[in-house]
């Protein structure tokens, strides 16, 4: 299916998101669509798709102007949207996600569950992945239920896929089989729409790059014929320098040990220290245990057994409370069920980390909190109207820094970040980089997990790789590589 | 980026003031009896005892929970107090256990909810049965009445709570009714809370997303633990006006009130499912159905009537509201 967008203009308000873009796309290709958060990739995709309309603009699908006024339109014509939120019924089977709304009847609305077992079963031989029809879909992985996202979009004969950063809670594995899904699919001539961050990803998989800034159409290249850097210059119209800043920073006393920390069946015997000014980085496959053990930390999870030292002296972590009265700080994988008060404005979010700072005796001081904030907006370059801003109108990015200014204004010993930069586009990355680095050359001790190798390699002075609820290695980063870390990730030894 | 203030929103955020002012002014246009300044203060003793319910309730939804037991509350400790007047003790003591017990009352339905994770739907149900069911048990389904001539001391006190006024210095002729003042009272103290102190940012932050804020360490269960407190306070006292007011007390009084109270707030723009609105919503809540019981009895609409017409004006409130 060829698809032609030409000269699109969308405004929210008076935001204007989209100006005279455009996009192109060949059959059975794998295209990636690139741009910073708020650049105008997903809008682009919806107003295609039907979700919004456009202001003004062309669309040509196979030469045919079309305008599809909803998302059940551009299906039947075979545009499929997979969006980047899972979209499913948590509390009803994988089988009842896959069928929602086209279910196989035998007639009178009598659904023949046997085909759709059946047509289910086949769909998932298809993509080779394994998981239970029968299960909950709240029981599954993060990943699993990607997974069934993208099953879903392939019981409709999908001629165009748009994959909205598919691979941001998939395994390594997991991804290889996507991949491997993703060609057999082009084989077929479907072609792809491919949109993510990663951009080792996007060099592996696709044939072009259409790349948008600031809603304007920027360019689109041959993968072939271009470099990552220039990537990153089209993308943010000037250079940013290494990816990962360095850090000079000299590394000081112990600040916190774990020893021996359990919890049932999530992790076991976990052994580690972070210095002052040192950057633990934490790597392992999804599901690992990385979370768990930083939640353990923090107090969110109960424990078995184990113990935590902090500068020297054993504490007792029973909850988040204790856990940020001991100096730890924590930036939770999910800013949004867990990180921020999404429907609440910058303000508040910054300040209920901070009441203490912000009021007297328990009367909020309105001077101190006007400080605070302002001091948090500007420091982090929070892009927003002002301090009320509602959180659920900002980008990724902005509100990851949100998170990172609650957090970094309570002063911590020890700042805890679970995938800090994930869903972050790449300008909003080297900020929380900076900070990262910053925090270290204050003295703080950093633990930093991530699913990204190279974010790993490239931030860390050590790496602690977790497999299977098990620290199977420590190792410097200077002499670390994607390899080694691979091979201690997936329960090898080095 | 810029926000855009335009009438929609301005609508939305003051709705409830706006239908609110149509509403007095069209009745005081039609009736001449509605506008008189004692119908006007009458009004506000009327309202007194759903407003005290439906700041606590206030408290309750915006911590994303719900309290049923209101009513039930609201009867039981004041049955409570007539008894403890019946046994002859003082009037400050029956009033001051009256309201602890109350408090009490509420806080186990807080703790079902917060240690029993009972859903606060289920959990205020069983309150809400359990006490109603105990106010009968205690009476015997029978009212306790000529509760002021019982008192042997304070019975000043006792009557002032639901009775009373206040007279200002400079317009002798007025009378304020004591609960008004009270319900004024109270709404200031709750403004303040909720608006300028950690605790009431504590109550939004639980509601809004409780898992964030127990991350940055809210204690998040006793802060639901302490609004279902506060929800028992206020009915009580509530229920102590009332029964000042009728100089008896029976186990049915409050039946239904929880509804009213819910109805307030819902007027007001709270979000059911915790963490936004505003005590100020709700103020306009309570007096919009205030003015409307108040009206329509003096219009000699029959209650019937006046539940459908009460039942359309929370409809289009309700739903003006959400489409903002």
């Amino acid at each position: 299916m060829n698809i032609e967008m030409r000269g699109i203009n969308k405004s929210f308000g008076s935001n204007q998101v989209l100006k005279d873009a455009g996009f192109l796309l060949k059959d059975g290709e794998v295209h990636a669509l690139m741009g910073e958060n708020g650049a105008g990739k997903s809008t682009l995709m919806k107003i295609l798709t039907g979700v919004y309309t456009k202001d003004s603009g062309t669309i040509f699908v196979d030469g045919q102007e079309v305008n599809y006024k909803n998302p059940q339109e551009a299906e039947k014509a075979g545009i499929v949207f997979i969006y980047q939120e899972i979209n499913s019924l948590f509390d009803l089977t994988v089988e009842e996600n896959l069928f929602m709304g086209k279910e196989i009847t035998k007639g009178f609305g009598i659904c023949d569950k046997k085909a759709m077992r059946a047509k289910a079963q086949e769909v998932m031989d298809r993509l080779g992945v394994h998981i239970p029809i029968d299960a909950t879909m709240a029981d599954l992985s993060v990943g699993q239920q990607q997974m069934v996202e993208i099953c879903k979009a392939l019981m409709v004969d999908a001629k165009v896929l748009i994959m909205d950063e598919p691979t941001a809670a998939l395994t390594e594995s997991e991804t290889k089989v996507l991949f491997e899904v993703m060609r057999s699919l082009t084989a077929k001539g479907v072609s792809i729409v491919y949109i993510s961050h990663r951009m080792e990803e996007i060099f592996e998989m696709c044939e072009r790059i259409t790349i948008l800034r600031d809603g304007q159409y920027v360019d689109t290249k041959y993968i072939k014929d271009i470099t990552m850097d220039d990537v990153v210059q089209m993308m943010i119209g000037r250079e940013i320098g290494e990816r990962y800043p360095h850090r000079d920073v000299k590394i000081g006393d112990e600040v916190i040990r774990v020893e021996g920390l359990s919890s049932g069946k999530k992790f076991h015997n976990v052994n580690f220290s972070v210095k002052a000014g040192e950057v633990l980085g934490v790597a392992g496959l999804m599901g690992a245990g990385r979370t768990e053990i930083m939640q353990a930390i923090f107090g969110n999870l109960p424990v078995d057994g184990g113990k935590i030292y902090i500068e020297g002296k054993e504490v007792t972590i029973k909850n988040p409370r204790q856990a940020i009265a001991n100096g730890i700080g924590f930036i939770t994988e999910d800013r949004k069920t867990e990180g921020l008060l999404l429907e609440k404005s910058i303000a508040e979010n910054i300040e209920i980390a901070n009441l203490g700072k912000v009021s007297g005796s328990g009367v909020l001081n309105p001077k101190k909190q006007a400080e605070l904030v302002k001091k948090g907006i500007e420091e982090f370059r929070i892009k927003c109207f002002g301090p009320d801003h509602e959180c659920n109108n900002l980008s990724g990015g902005n509100q990851q820094k949100v998170v990172l200014a609650k957090w970094i204004y309570t002063d911590p010993k020890i700042l805890i970040l679970d995938e800090p930069t994930r869903g972050v586009d790449i300008g909003a990355k080297k900020e929380i980089y900076n900070v990262i680095n910053d925090m270290a050359a204050k003295g703080v001790a950093v633990i930093m997990v991530s699913s990204e190798l190279p974010e790993v390699l490239g931030m860390s002075d050590r790496i602690m790789v977790v497999h299977e609820g098990e620290v199977t290695g420590i190792i410097d980063a200077a002499g670390a590589d994607q390899a080694k870390v691979m091979t201690l990730a997936t329960g090898g030894s080095l | 980026m810029k926000k855009e203030k335009n009438i929609g929103s301005m609508l939305g955020e003051y709705g409830a003031f706006i239908a609110l002012v149509l509403l007095a002014v069209v009745l005081g246009i039609i009736s001449p009896e509605f506008r008189a300044p004692s119908n006007l203060l009458n009004l506000l003793r009327q309202a007194s005892f759903n407003g005290l319910i439906a700041i606590g309730m206030t408290c309750v939804i915006l911590s994303d929970g719900i309290d049923l037991s209101v009513g039930s509350v609201f009867a039981l400790s004041a049955i409570i107090c007539a008894e403890m007047i019946t046994m002859g003790m003082p009037a400050i003591v029956c009033i001051c256990g009256a309201l602890i017990v109350g408090t009490l009352l509420g806080t186990v339905s807080g703790l079902l909810v917060t240690k029993g994770r009972l859903q606060p739907f289920i959990a205020t149900l069983v309150t809400m049965t359990a006490y109603r069911g105990l106010a009968m048990i205690i009476t015997d389904g029978k009212p306790i009445s000529r509760l002021s001539d019982t008192l042997t001391s304070g019975s000043f006190l006792f009557k002032a709570l639901g009775k009373g006024n206040i007279v200002p210095l400079f317009a002798e002729n007025v009378k304020i009714p004591l609960p008004a003042v009270i319900l004024i009272l109270a709404f200031a103290i709750f403004y303040f809370i909720l608006n300028h102190t950690t605790y009431g940012r504590k109550i939004y932050a639980t509601g809004s997303n409780a898992k964030c804020a127990k991350l940055v360490g809210v204690d998040t269960a006793k802060i639901k633990t302490s609004v279902y407190a506060i929800s028992g306070f206020m009915s009580a006292l509530a229920g102590l006006m009332m029964i000042s007011r009728v100089n008896s007390a029976q186990p049915t009084l409050g039946d239904g009130y929880e509804l009213d109270a819910i109805a307030a707030v819902a007027l007001g723009g709270t979000s059911m499912s915790g963490g936004r609105g505003k005590i100020t919503g709700t103020i306009a809540g309570v007096l919009i159905i205030a003015v409307l019981s108040n009206g329509l009895n003096i219009l000699g609409v029959t209650s019937y009537y006046q539940d459908v017409i009460k039942a359309l004006v929370i409809l289009v409130a309700v739903l003006s509201d959400s489409k903002r």
